[in-house]
């Protein structure tokens, strides 16, 4: 899947970023606690968050987050649209809430970027 | 045995700066990737100096960081001014929390600073000393 398909699932807004919507979308992460972004990530995941700051965007080009999708129809200020500009990650809101969000794009076979905290494996359909 | 140094930088982090944290670690992603590191690398050390940055920046009063990069390894020391920590143990462990609603805002302050750092270096060492200062010494290797 690339970001412009998760686009379409999510009927999300773009902030900033349409020229990288062709980026692929291997797995994906949702935490408004950036300490979990740093900590469980993946390179090139794609990260559902409520948490619509600077640090939010400092956090995801730290970890080579691929793109952003900012839940529930919240909207960035210009700062922190402006940053991800700068910083090359594209920046998306959904109107959706993070649990159904999360729920649409896992439906549509968007893996998670963490194993299941006791190891076994995920209940995914191949 | 290392080989000669082939790049080191130092940078100065002001705590309590909320505004500009994270300005340090972002520098030094950059200058890795100048010199051609692997992004792989790079990452882990981003996120070492990121959590390390952010740690300085809400509990600190001002560091040092130093960045030095050998053929083998990416050396990062910071040296801050500030409170120390009472119980290292404690604050290594997954959880463990002083920090203020302010910070949590902003998505930090859940206790996996130490730990993440940990987990991604190769090497690790805080010494500290209450009421004056932490020193964080890592090491990343790059084979």
């Amino acid at each position: 899947m690339v970001l412009s398909e998760v686009q379409s699932l999510l009927r999300c807004r773009v902030f900033t970023g349409q020229e990288y919507l062709d980026r692929p979308v291997k797995f994906g992460c949702a935490s408004d606690l950036m300490s979990d972004v740093l900590a469980f990530s993946q390179s090139g995941a794609l990260l559902l968050t409520g948490l619509v700051n600077v640090q939010t965007i400092k956090t995801s080009h730290i970890a080579d987050i691929n793109g952003i999708i900012i839940v529930r129809g919240k909207k960035p200020d210009k700062t922190v649209i402006g940053l991800a500009q700068r910083q090359g990650i594209p920046l998306l809101g959904t109107p959706y809430s993070m649990y159904e969000a999360c729920g649409i794009l896992y439906r549509a076979g968007i893996p998670s970027t963490m194993k299941c905290a006791d190891g076994s494996a995920s209940p995914l359909p191949a | 045995m290392d080989t000669g140094e082939t790049f080191s930088d130092s940078f100065t982090i002001q705590g309590r700066n909320f505004l500009d944290a994270g300005q340090v670690s972002t520098e030094i992603k950059s200058e890795l990737k100048d010199l051609g590191i692997d992004p792989a690398v790079i990452r882990r050390v981003a996120i070492a100096t990121y959590e390390a940055e952010m740690n300085v920046v809400m509990y600190a009063d001002q560091a040092r960081l130093t960045l030095r990069v050998t053929s083998q390894a990416i050396r990062v020391t910071v040296d801050d001014r500030g409170p120390g920590i009472p119980d290292i143990g404690l604050a290594m462990q997954e959880g463990y929390s002083t920090a203020t609603h302010e910070m949590r805002e902003m998505g930090f302050g859940a206790g996996m600073g130490l730990p993440n750092i940990k987990k991604n270096a190769d090497d690790f060492r805080i010494t500290s000393t209450v009421g004056r200062g932490t020193t964080l010494e890592i090491r990343i290797d790059i084979n």
